[in-house]
């Protein structure tokens, strides 16, 4: 307490005003995209003479949004659970196996998170176009797995981590096969931490763009592809009206987690240490 | 376990890793070959592709890119202290639920929102252009889009929640008798911020360049958009030798050799702050 109370008054209110004024900053674009949105002009304009809700009209009908968040909610889903699976099933690899080439599997799984996302979009475009494969569904939700994984894998090990070994150990020795086991003791313990791990995973998977440029085509595209190619075409405040649902959808999201199973444990801020 | 559960366990994994490694030879495999021009199919193996990269247009993006991820560094650590002080250190239990939640924000945009949002922000009839002008400061728009400026504050924007994620972990860490020792011993709280606080939070300081650098060097939306190829960076150029000129082996080669300058780049930096390291004494 003397610490604090030693500072002089100028420090004591320069602080504060400090950490508010970059909240102000960081808050910004969210502030005004959402001014903008209710922009009757069909351009982007401050401060805006009339207000309407046309945009959010438009928003619905533009057909290019609709195709999609279609794809987006397919490629979304695929990816996340696809993930869930294979990061939950590594894990438990890793955990409670000893196999050749360990390290190096992991350490590959993870490369997603330093490489560039640029760099594996036209890694897999490539790969693709030399297999004269076509880039459909299939090698969209691939490239997403891919990026994903890390946080899945992150999220699941540290709530492996938590896991009481016993619990198992007392069914497997009351005759429960090791499936029966994982299926009815591991899976169900670890459901908070995989909770966490998807919901995160869903979230990067639904707003990456742009590895996803690289590997989708019209037929194809997600979202923010559709929403990057809308901004390159047009320059009323569609988007502006998509940004607020998309914020506050999102944000809707994360409130729930947090209400019903703490943001931290799914951001996995707890895992590196006391807050 | 049995060898069957166990084969079921790894393979998926497997099959993953070999994707991404495979994806990543492909990058290599193409950077080495001859462009035919208007053919997807490459010719026999070649180092023009790397030698082509010389030209002026290319080491100005390898600079652009340097040059913002340095400047995105810093800044974003000049922001996210503060933030991450305040974070752990507030008092009221309210002020840092507020500090983290608005902080954390930017993660969750989604690059392309947070992007168009800083294009409503940043552009000519803008918020900030529009405001100036009402309040009668300026006649003509300042230019903020499409400069190196407008992207660095884009990615500044960016960058800070996770810098402010690694140094909240560091300060969180601090044992606060070092600092009560030091104010009992006369110290002045800035000297004892500057002399037992900000040494003893180094490991998140360092953590926070490594991850903002990386970062930055691989951000994408951020200068295509807002730069609109005005500032022109590794990613935005590989983008455009792609799809634009469909000069794969081009776009492949740039692709690795911004990775080798990025790893090249954080091995200096790595040597620069092991001398921090020391600084800060543990």
């Amino acid at each position: 307490m003397r610490i604090r109370n030693s500072l002089p008054l100028p420090l004591r209110v320069a602080g504060p005003l400090l950490v508010a004024l970059l909240l102000a900053f960081v808050l910004l674009p969210v502030v005004v995209v959402t001014l903008a949105s209710f922009n009757d002009k069909a351009i982007l304009t401050f401060p805006p003479d009339a207000y309407s809700l046309r945009w959010y009209g438009r928003m619905f009908t533009y057909p290019d949004f609709r195709e999609g968040f279609k794809s987006s909610i397919i490629v979304t889903l695929s990816s996340s659970v696809l993930a869930l699976v294979i990061g939950t099933l590594l894990s438990v690899a890793v955990k409670r196996l000893e196999f050749p080439g360990k390290q190096t599997l992991v350490a590959i799984l993870h490369a997603p998170l330093v490489i560039p996302h640029f760099t594996l979009g036209l890694g897999l475009l490539m790969l693709v176009s030399q297999i004269n494969l076509m880039r459909s569904y299939g090698v969209l939700i691939v490239c997403h797995v891919m990026l994903v994984l890390p946080f899945v894998l992150r999220s699941v090990y540290v709530s492996m981590e938590n896991l009481d070994i016993r619990l198992e150990q007392a069914a497997a020795s009351l005759g429960a096969t090791p499936v029966k086991v994982l299926c009815t003791i591991t899976v169900p313990l670890l459901a908070p931490g995989l909770f966490g791990g998807w919901l995160f995973a869903a979230i990067m998977s639904f707003s990456e763009f742009t590895a996803s440029l690289y590997v989708t085509t019209q037929a194809t595209q997600t979202l923010p592809v559709a929403m990057y190619n809308y901004v390159r075409e047009f320059a009323d405040p569609t988007l502006a009206a998509l940004s607020v649902v998309y914020i506050a959808v999102t944000g809707l999201i994360l409130i729930l987690a947090n209400r019903f199973m703490g943001l931290s444990r799914i951001l996995n801020i707890e895992g590196e240490g006391h807050a | 376990m049995g060898s069957h559960l166990r084969a079921w366990l790894l393979w998926p994994a497997v099959l993953l890793a070999l994707c991404i490694v495979a994806s990543l030879v492909s990058v290599l495999q193409f950077s080495f070959r001859t462009f035919i021009p208007g053919s997807l199919d490459t010719g026999g193996l070649t180092l023009a592709n790397f030698t082509g990269l010389t030209q002026p247009v290319y080491l100005r993006a390898f600079f652009n890119t340097l040059m913002l991820s340095v400047e995105t560094t810093v800044l974003s650590l000049l922001a996210g202290y503060p933030l991450a002080y305040a974070l752990v250190r507030a008092k009221s239990k309210a002020i840092r639920s507020l500090v983290l939640v608005v902080s954390l924000t930017p993660l969750f945009l989604g690059e392309i929102v947070r992007t168009y949002s800083w294009i409503a922000v940043l552009g000519n009839n803008g918020f900030v252009n529009g405001m100036l002008r009402k309040l009668g400061l300026i006649e003509w728009p300042l230019e903020l889009m499409f400069t190196h400026l407008g992207v660095l504050i884009a990615l500044v924007h960016v960058t800070i929640p996770v810098v402010v994620l690694m140094l909240a972990t560091s300060i969180s860490h601090i044992n606060r008798d070092y600092e009560k020792a030091a104010a009992s011993l006369g110290a002045g709280p800035t000297k004892t911020f500057l002399t037992v606080t900000l040494p003893l939070s180094m490991p998140g300081i360092i953590a926070s360049i490594t991850t903002a650098f990386a970062w930055t060097f691989s951000a994408f939306a951020t200068p295509q958009m807002i730069g609109g190829g005005r500032v022109p960076t590794v990613s935005t150029l590989v983008y455009q030798l792609g799809f634009s000129s469909m000069n794969f082996p081009l776009a492949a080669s740039l692709s690795i050799s911004g990775i080798l300058l990025t790893v090249v780049a954080l091995f200096l930096l790595g040597l620069l702050t092991r001398r921090l390291r020391t600084v800060g004494g543990h």
